[in-house]
Formats: structure tokens, sequence, C-alpha cells
């Protein structure tokens, strides 16, 4: 092995600490880790698993979470294809301006918005359903998906678009037979970062529901104010949110890098 | 992006995306400019204040307090991320199954919700039972991040370090996989150096995806809230109420919506007016 890759062998050895002991704490009971300092579990124990498994109020959460994200992920590539292909070929009144202001709800402190949401969301009864947190995670994940969908449809030369239309094809059926699979793999990577988002995001999900549609995320921190510290059992918790994740990064490994630049390098 | 055909129809495409944002955006962002001019009593009834508490906000030392640590904390890890994602992904293999196994582990930090990264990084940096805080004391620091604000700040910018290095590194990888072999070819024909090859090459080729870096990095670092409100709480004392934290309290805390709002609206301008620089950068960039 060259001498080179220790800097990245390095970096990704101190990523994977704090995970190690997030996934070795998982594996203890809650004594055992407030007990002593440890560096792996004496006696490996699957209860926290098992807990979790069985127990509604725990699955139920990761059930709501994959929910609400697969419905935003769906909802904002759907909405943002064709935005972005207007965007992408076509000039029209207030088109900068219009794609700066998508943008700005990207910057949009979800701090700043999680009080008016409650009510605009009880106002329109979704409180505490999947869709609400759905609808409002479109907030930041669809500006992210027209600016990533355009710059790969941006990649696609306008010559495609000009034969399709000369050999008689309709818009749509070119749209929906030529054109989609053609930057199939920028809608890959663009599914995947709203997936991540919104994966990943607590503050609105939590202001949003209350028991039915409770995210694993919030399941987790009232667990703990309400029956003390169950260590073991948030660990589980824990290492079983980063499952998803890392699932979904194998899939589109080779585009990741791409989708970061937005499609435009 | 400027041998586009002028559509007028085009704004049908865009019309789903613009409903759904502006029923998300709008309605609430109106909410928050209603609460900033008005004093409650509760029962919904609403007194006119006009910019009182924006006076308030602006000239209140907590304000201050918050928005100045907050600047530091933007300003430190990207001083920390950026020059240290460049350099790993300068070092990171070009071909073959090392670079998919690299950006596998890698991402993972970027994907694990955010709460779940304050609790994880709550548990391994304490004294007792966590790795990092074991290891500290035991070579001789004298570390609690959950008494002393210095430790509270070096806890919270290494997590922040650990989240989101990643993303500078995919980021300005992405920038170097699409410098073609020639340039190099070109450079060793030249005798260029390692410093030469960086500074004239891959630098000006990086420079589009690190200001996408930077302005992620910037909006993201700067709207932080679940990391640290869950690792510290936002203290020792007030040592790291980061703004949001800070506004989160006022609003649903303490429930003074008035001064919430103002303060929210100044946040949104501020955060607002740094991105709308860095945009125009990029988009003149893109011009080039």
């Amino acid at each position: 092995m060259n001498k080179k890759y220790i800097v990245p062998v390095i970096y990704i050895v101190c990523l994977m600490l704090p995970i190690y002991w997030l996934v070795k704490m998982s594996f203890m009971t809650t004594n055992e880790i407030l007990g002593t300092f440890a560096l792996w579990p004496k006696e490996i124990t699957f209860d926290n698993y098992i807990k979790i498994f069985t127990d509604p109020t725990w699955y139920n959460g990761y059930f709501n979470s994959l929910t609400y994200v697969g419905i935003n992920t769906v909802i904002s590539v759907s909405a943002a294809l064709p935005a972005a292909y207007a965007f992408s070929r076509f000039r029209f009144l207030g088109d900068k301006h219009l794609f700066f202001w998508l943008l700005t709800n990207r910057m949009a402190p979800p701090a700043v918005f999680a009080l008016p949401f409650f009510q605009l969301y009880s106002a329109v009864n979704l409180f505490d359903t999947p869709m609400a947190v759905a609808l409002a995670h479109c907030l930041f994940n669809i500006p992210l998906a027209v600016w990533i969908l355009e710059g790969f449809m941006s990649g696609v030369p306008k010559e495609l678009d000009e034969t399709a239309y000369v050999d008689g094809y309709p818009f749509w059926k070119f749209f929906v037979r030529i054109f989609i699979p053609t930057i199939a793999a920028g809608i890959g990577v663009t599914m995947f970062f709203c997936f991540m988002f919104s994966w990943v995001e607590l503050l609105l999900a939590k202001t949003l529901t209350s028991v039915a549609a409770k995210p694993i995320a919030a399941t987790m921190t009232r667990t703990a104010s309400t029956s003390g510290y169950e260590l073991g059992l948030l660990a589980a918790a824990g290492t079983l949110t980063i499952i998803p994740g890392a699932f979904v990064i194998y899939f589109v490994r080779n585009y990741i890098a791409k989708g970061f630049a937005l499609g435009r390098v | 992006m400027d041998n586009r055909r002028s559509n007028k129809k085009a704004w049908f495409f865009v019309l789903p995306v613009v409903a759904l944002v502006a029923f998300n955006a709008i309605i609430p962002l109106m909410t928050v400019v209603n609460y900033s001019v008005q004093e409650t009593f509760g029962n919904n009834v609403f007194f006119w204040e006009g910019v009182k508490w924006f006076e308030q906000v602006l000239n209140s030392d907590r304000f201050h307090d918050s928005l100045g640590r907050q600047l530091i904390f933007t300003g430190i890890i990207l001083s920390i991320e950026v020059p240290l994602g460049v350099a790993i992904a300068l070092t990171m293999p070009r071909k073959g199954v090392w670079v998919s196994v690299c950006l596998v582990f890698m991402a993972m930090p970027l994907l694990i919700p955010w709460n779940v990264v304050g609790a994880m990084w709550n548990i391994f940096a304490l004294p007792d039972i966590g790795l990092l805080g074991y290891a500290l004391n035991s070579i001789g620091f004298d570390y609690d991040y959950t008494q002393q604000p210095l430790s509270a700040w070096f806890t919270t910018i290494l997590m922040d370090v650990w989240h989101w290095t990643s993303l500078v590194v995919l980021l300005a990888y992405a920038g170097l996989r699409s410098i073609p072999d020639a340039y190099y070819q070109a450079a060793k024909i030249d005798g260029a150096g390692a410093w030469a090859v960086f500074r004239h090459i891959q630098l000006p080729k990086m420079k589009r995806v690190l200001t996408i870096a930077i302005l992620l990095r910037f909006m993201d670092s700067f709207m932080i809230y679940t990391e640290p409100f869950v690792l510290t709480g936002g203290g020792p004392g007030n040592s790291t109420t980061f703004l949001s934290i800070d506004l989160v309290k006022v609003a649903l805390g303490q429930f003074d919506l008035g001064p919430a709002a103002a303060m929210s609206l100044i946040y949104f301008l501020i955060v607002l007016l740094v991105s709308w620089v860095f945009y125009t950068l990029m988009m003149k960039n893109e011009g080039q």
C-alpha cells in the first residue's frame, strides 16, 4: 500500500471512533456502561435490540421516520423535475430571481420557522401526521433538488431535445421516455440528498408531531427524559438510525461526489 | 446557461415547486413578520408595536453575545474544515476499489440524524466513560466539557469537524476528478513541483466547488441547533448558546413571541445577505 494513503486511512479511523463507541454501548447493559470505562463489551447482550424490535413505541418511530422521508423524497423529486428542466432550457420572466428565491429557502434557519409551522399545520389539520413533516421538509429539499437536477440537466446537450422534436415526439413522451432515463444518475443523486436531509432533520419533525407520527429521533429524546437515562437502549436505537443511511450510500457511492458538487463539475 | 430559448409557458413547469415552497415559506414568514411588530397578552388579541422589538433585540447584550459566539464558531469551523477537507481530498486515491470504500466511509457521518450525532458525542466525550474524555484526561489534560466552557467549545468544534469535513472532502474530490490527466503530464514536462501543481492547476479547478462548499458550510453552521443543543444544552452557563439555541429558548421556552419574531427576521436577513454575496460570486465564476 502506498505511503500517501496514510492520511485518508487516519481520517477514516478518526471518523469511525465515535461510531464504534456508540455501537459498542448498544451491546452493553446501562449498568455496565455507567460502571466502568471499557474499550469493548465484556458480555455481549442483545437485550437492547430485542426491546426495540418488540416495543411498538420504538419500532413505530422507525416506520414514521421512513414514511415521511419517503413521501418527502417522492414529492420533492417529482415537483423539481419539470422546474429544473424549465430553469435549464428556457428563459422566462423572472427566472433568475425565482432561482435565487428558491435557494433562500435552503438558507432559512429551521429555528425561525418552528413556531409558525406548528400553527400553519395545525390550521390545515395536518398536525401529527407524516404528511405534515414531509411537506415541511419540502422547504429545504425542493430548492436543493431543483439546484442539483438543473446542474445535471444542463450537462445534457440541447441537441437531444431538438432531435426528438424534429422526429415528431410529443413533449411529454420525450420527457418521460428519453430525457428522464438520460439523467437517471442525477435523479438518483437527488433522491439521495432529499433522503439524507429529511432523515437527519429533527427540529421541524419534532415540532410537527406529538404521538401518532413521532419520528424515531424524537422517541429517543423523550425516552431519555422520562425513564432516566437508558444508555444501552439509546445507543441501540442510535445505531439503528445509521443503518438506512449506510444502505443508501452504498447504492449511490459513485455519484455522491458529483451530487455534492450539485452537478456542476 | 444563456443560449436558452425564451418560453413564457415555462412558468407552468415551475408552478408546482413555487406552490409547495410558497406554502411553506411565505405563510410562516408572514406570521413571523406579524408577530415582530405586535404585542400580545394571549387570547389572540394583538397590539401594534412598530419597531420596538427590533430595537430591543438589536440593543440587547444577550443577542450580541449569541451573535458573537455564532460568528466565532462559524469562523473557526470554516477555517478548519475547508483546508483540512482539501488536504484530505488531495491524498485520496483516484482510481480503483479504494475510491468507493473511502467515499462510503467518509459519507457516513453525514447521514446520521443530528440528535444522534449530539448524543453520540455527549457520551464519547464524557471524562469517566467516554473514549475521548478518558483519553484526554489520562494524558494529563484537565478536561470536562460539562463544567469548563473551554472544553465545551473544543468538543463542539471537534464534533462539527467530525460531522462535516467529509462534505468538503467529497466536493473537493469531485472537483479534482474533473481535471484531465493531460494537465498533470504538461506540468510534469515543465518540471512543476507539487506546490506549483496545486496553486496553478488544482486550486483553480476546485474554485467553483469550494465556493459551494463554503456556502453550504456557512449556511448550515450558522443555523446549527440540534447537535450543540443535545451535546451541551448551550452550557455550561451560556458559553455554547449559539444564535438558534437562543432563539428557540426565547420563542418556545419563554414564549416571548414579539422579540423572538424580530430576532428571527434579523437572523434570517444576516444569513440571506452573506449567502447572496456568495451566490453572486458563484454565478460570476460560472459565467467565466
